[in-house]
């Protein structure tokens, strides 16, 4: 029997070894972000003083939405091909193989949107203070997007329409780290210290830490079997 | 002393016993709901500052206790069902999601009417208000997934999953929500609670709350044996229910 550690890597490896196969459904939430972005001055208004009072807010929500759209992905291939059911099957603690599965969800899919921001915020006119929160307010938050997205994608997968339901189940539970990142990245842009809400920020993470794996094995367990 | 709880398994015992529960619940809930709106619209003082147009709170408070309490009762059931495989626990979770969207819906309705003479606007960003709609949208998700499944018992599962999370989340996004709000609160509008009411119009509010408190345990109770009767169809004794004995 494979160890604990060793099942927890090999599925990590495993999900990052089939996204690098499909690199082109890598960057497609890239690309949603960008076009999103750009939307906002052609709605609203060019005029760089009015993008920077909602830069904060914007670059927020489309990170959020581009993570959306990628937890499609999460399990429904896996669902697909029968190799969720092999790691259900399989002897390790399904919430610890989840939890890889996050992890190397956040990889492909968090992770770039964060790296991808700043550029973002400078097409936007976010002023210089606001870059540094931004980018370690996204690590957190996409992070916990991934997490928590994970109960959603897991309670749908069986469905075979998930994605406009995963949308409305999780959304609601993305409030507060919209509220304390955005407001991070204003604080910052104010000259004020932000150290307090970015750790709030970073418990809401932690939070769902604890709790996102077994609600989304359990999730698994009760959409597949039922 | 465990025997009632196991009693509780059998939703067939539960629908006699229901059954004796409800003329009581329904009497209870008329006759309070009725002296509550008598009292508080006919007989209550005018507010100094508001006028009349304060007595909308005597089904503007109730509704969103009970929005709210709702939410709390789906997601114990939910609880039960889990920890203890009890079908009829997930049936009570499944009635209790729409009344819970209904009540919620009904508070921000009434805040809307009732903001619209004492704030001059229908809608406004407080977070009151605010952490309202997320409840909204919580209710919304769960109604969603549990009319997705073709399954009765794989979709109790999941929404007692999705409860659950959403009820160690909402103390999460209620103080998030709070916080936001004190970051932006405008200065023109202050929406400070309530200054203690006065003793008269406060007891038919009283009044009020409990007649929801009985209303909504005889709404959830009918609900509960429609979801009872759809679920055990094929089984004898509704069968016989059916055909009348």
């Amino acid at each position: 029997m494979t160890s604990l550690s060793g099942a927890f890597f090999a599925v990590i490896q495993r999900d990052l070894a089939i996204a690098m196969r499909h690199r082109g459904d890598l960057l497609n939430p890239l690309f949603f972000f960008l076009i999103v972005v750009t939307l906002v001055p052609l709605g609203i208004s060019p005029e760089p003083a009015r993008l920077a009072a909602i830069a904060p807010g914007m670059i927020w929500i489309s990170a959020l939405l581009a993570t959306l759209l990628a937890l499609d992905n999460l399990f429904q291939a896996d669902f697909d091909d029968g190799s969720l059911v092999q790691l259900m099957l399989s002897p390790q603690p399904l919430w610890l193989l989840v939890l890889a599965k996050i992890i190397a969800h956040w990889l492909v899919t968090g992770l770039p949107v964060v790296l991808f921001s700043p550029l973002l915020g400078l097409m936007l006119s976010l002023p210089q203070a606001g870059f540094l929160p931004l980018l370690l307010g996204l690590v957190l938050g996409t992070a916990m997007f991934s997490l928590m997205g994970a109960v959603g994608a897991a309670l749908t997968v069986a469905l075979h329409k998930g994605s406009v339901l995963l949308s409305l189940l999780v959304m609601p539970l993305y409030v507060p780290v919209l509220i304390f990142g955005t407001s991070a990245v204003q604080r910052a842009v104010d000259g004020m210290n932000y150290g307090g809400v970015m750790a709030m920020l970073a418990a809401v993470t932690a939070f769902s830490l604890l709790l996102a794996p077994f609600a989304a094995a359990g999730a698994l367990k009760v959409g597949i079997n039922g | 002393m465990w025997q009632w709880f196991h009693k509780l398994g059998s939703p067939r015992w539960f629908y006699d016993i229901s059954g004796k529960f409800l003329p009581w619940l329904a009497l209870a809930s008329v006759v309070l709901i009725v002296t509550g709106v008598v009292w508080g619209l006919a007989f209550a003082p005018q507010d100094a500052r508001q006028g009349n147009s304060f007595r909308i709170i005597y089904i503007h408070v109730p509704a969103s206790f009970l929005a709210l309490a709702g939410y709390y009762v789906m997601a114990a059931a939910g609880a039960v069902g889990m920890i203890w495989k009890m079908k009829l626990a997930d049936m009570v979770m499944i009635a209790a999601a729409p009344l819970g969207a209904a009540l919620t819906f009904i508070a921000l309705f009434t805040g809307a009417i009732w903001g619209k003479p004492t704030w001059g606007t229908y809608w406004i960003w407080d977070a009151r208000i605010t952490s309202m709609l997320v409840l909204l949208f919580l209710y919304i998700g769960i109604i969603a997934l549990s009319r997705s499944f073709s399954t009765r018992e794989t979709s109790a599962r999941a929404c007692a999953i999705l409860a659950l999370v959403g009820t160690v989340n909402i103390p999460i996004i209620y103080k998030s929500v709070d916080w936001w709000y004190t970051l932006h609160q405008p200065a023109t509008i202050k929406l400070t609670g309530a200054p203690s009411m006065h003793p008269d119009m406060f007891k038919p509010l009283l009044v009020m709350i409990l007649g929801f408190y009985c209303f909504y345990a005889l709404v959830l109770l009918l609900n509960t044996r429609t979801e009872i009767l759809q679920r055990e169809r094929r089984t004898n004794w509704v069968k016989e229910l059916a055909a009348g004995k």
